[in-house]
């Protein structure tokens, strides 16, 4: 008879409790976010399509073109081409293409790249209708950012 | 043309009690979305109209849109009377609830028993259309409900025979009456009657939800068991008007609970006594009940019959014993 009141008055408790810890959840903040209104900023981690580096003392990219990327890219993405010119040490990048519909994200460019002239965007916004708007012109992308 | 005033009046209070199911019916809905979301800290509606405010006019246009599908081989009397049956006795109850000191459609000396006696035509129009629909998670729903409305049926009604033995009367009015004049006075608190009042609130708010089928009780619609239950194969307005028959039920059960046991339109303090007050403790016992929804999942079928067998029903039995006793010698 005891224990059977004791159960009663202890499970009738045990309820409250959990009321207790419902309403408080009621009153503290919302933790979610209203994505398309608010965005969180992208972890160090991510690793969206690559992209080239500006140089901050130059203003332009820190590429050398010496072509590792472009050898260490198991699906052949990248296509990087430069020219030698009159008074410049080294060649001069003038074209970088990133083909992102064969790319997986291995990163082995941005592990190959000795200038660490390329690193991931944070740009995970990315839709469109048509395949060629993901044959991305890097070295374009860089220069309309500055 | 003469028309009677009286008449005037009942359809006034006919159009305001339907209307006033039906609103309580869409914001409840409103209110249900935006505290659940709030207790698991997200925000809720909140694109249509301010606070989301615009929703339930938009739910209810879609649901309105949408076709009324009766399908094949459900019987077609049952199957569309269903919805009604469960509709019409809530509004019905409403009559004589008496919202205010003046705010009452018809003030009947049964009032008590009359509210008792349509709240458990509910379970029939869910039978029905369970059985009608010819669909097996309908029917073990149904099943269900029946078992379970039996079992919390008792312990209430024992409760309000022991409140019933306190006032001495049935009128709903007349009980709002006696608990006037400060929180004291409510029945709730009314130990000298009986010291295990507030035990007994208690046991008629655990019944009022489970007839209500709310959860942690909500057996007869357990999403996950059974579909929908017994709404599964209505659709459109069908399921809608299904929807509005729940919500006006929790509505007349958080009225019951504040007219019997929280001192109808009483103020605490005895300060301004009105509708408002009324309302107040109407509507936080409704917040109440989505508060519990949202912290208790919902309980086996067992555990929910040996809560009431083993539990209520002995306790509101000694409760009543007691009453009666206390009655007798003081």
């Amino acid at each position: 008879m005891i224990d059977y009141l004791r159960e009663i008055i202890s499970g009738t408790w045990s309820l409250f409790v959990g009321l207790g810890i419902t309403i408080r959840y009621f009153f503290q903040p919302v933790v979610t976010v209203q994505y398309p209104y608010q965005t969180l900023p992208m972890t160090p981690r991510f690793r969206g399509h690559i992209e080239l580096v500006k140089d901050e003392e130059t203003g332009e990219t820190k590429c050398i073109v010496c072509g590792m990327c472009q050898k260490a890219c198991p699906s052949n993405c990248i296509t990087v081409n430069g020219e030698k010119r009159e008074g410049v040490k080294g060649k001069v990048l003038t074209e970088y293409t990133l083909d992102f519909t064969k790319c997986s994200l291995c990163g082995l460019c941005v592990e190959s790249c000795t200038p660490k002239a390329i690193t991931f965007s944070k740009d995970y916004n990315l839709a469109g209708v048509k395949k060629e708007a993901y044959i991305f012109d890097l070295k374009k992308r860089l220069e309309a950012k500055n | 043309m003469y028309v009677d005033p009286e008449i005037i009046r009942l359809l006034a209070f006919l159009v305001g009690v339907i209307a006033f199911a039906a609103l309580n019916a869409a914001y409840l809905v409103w209110l249900e979305r935006k505290e659940a979301a709030h207790i698991q800290r997200r925000i809720g509606p909140k694109e249509v109209g301010p606070f989301g405010l615009f929703q339930p006019l938009v739910d209810g246009i879609k649901l309105m849109t949408k076709q009324l599908i009766v399908p094949a081989g459900v019987d077609p009397v049952l199957f569309k009377i269903a919805p009604i049956l469960v509709m019409v006795p809530a509004i019905m109850s409403f009559v004589t609830i008496p919202f205010g000191e003046t705010l009452v459609a018809r003030n009947l000396d049964i009032g008590l028993l009359a509210i008792f006696a349509f709240a458990s035509v509910n379970v029939l129009g869910l039978l029905l259309g369970a059985w009608g629909s010819r669909n097996k998670y309908a029917v073990i729903s149904a099943a269900r409900v029946v078992s379970q409305n039996v079992a919390y049926e008792i312990p209430m009604l024992v409760t309000v025979v022991t409140l019933v033995m306190i006032t001495g009367t049935m009128n709903l009015h007349t009980i709002v009456l006696q608990q006037q004049g400060g929180f004291w006075h409510w029945n709730i608190f009314n130990l000298s009657a009986s010291p295990l009042m507030p035990v007994a609130f208690l046991i008629f708010f655990v019944c009022m939800l489970a007839e209500t089928n709310r959860a942690p009780f909500d057996m007869a619609e357990a999403e996950s068991e059974l579909v929908a239950g017994a709404f599964t194969e209505y659709s459109g307005m069908g399921f809608g008007v299904f929807f509005m028959g729940e919500y006006a039920n929790i509505v007349i059960g958080a009225s019951m609970a504040t007219i019997l046991f929280l001192g109808g339109w009483d103020c605490p303090l005895g300060l301004f006594p009105g509708v408002l007050w009324f309302l107040i403790k109407m509507y936080f016992l409704i917040f109440t009940v989505i508060w519990i929804r949202w912290t208790f999942p919902r309980t086996t079928f067992y555990g929910l019959l040996n809560l009431s067998w083993k539990i209520l029903i002995p306790i509101s039995f000694f409760n009543l014993i007691l009453t009666s006793a206390m009655l007798k010698v003081f």
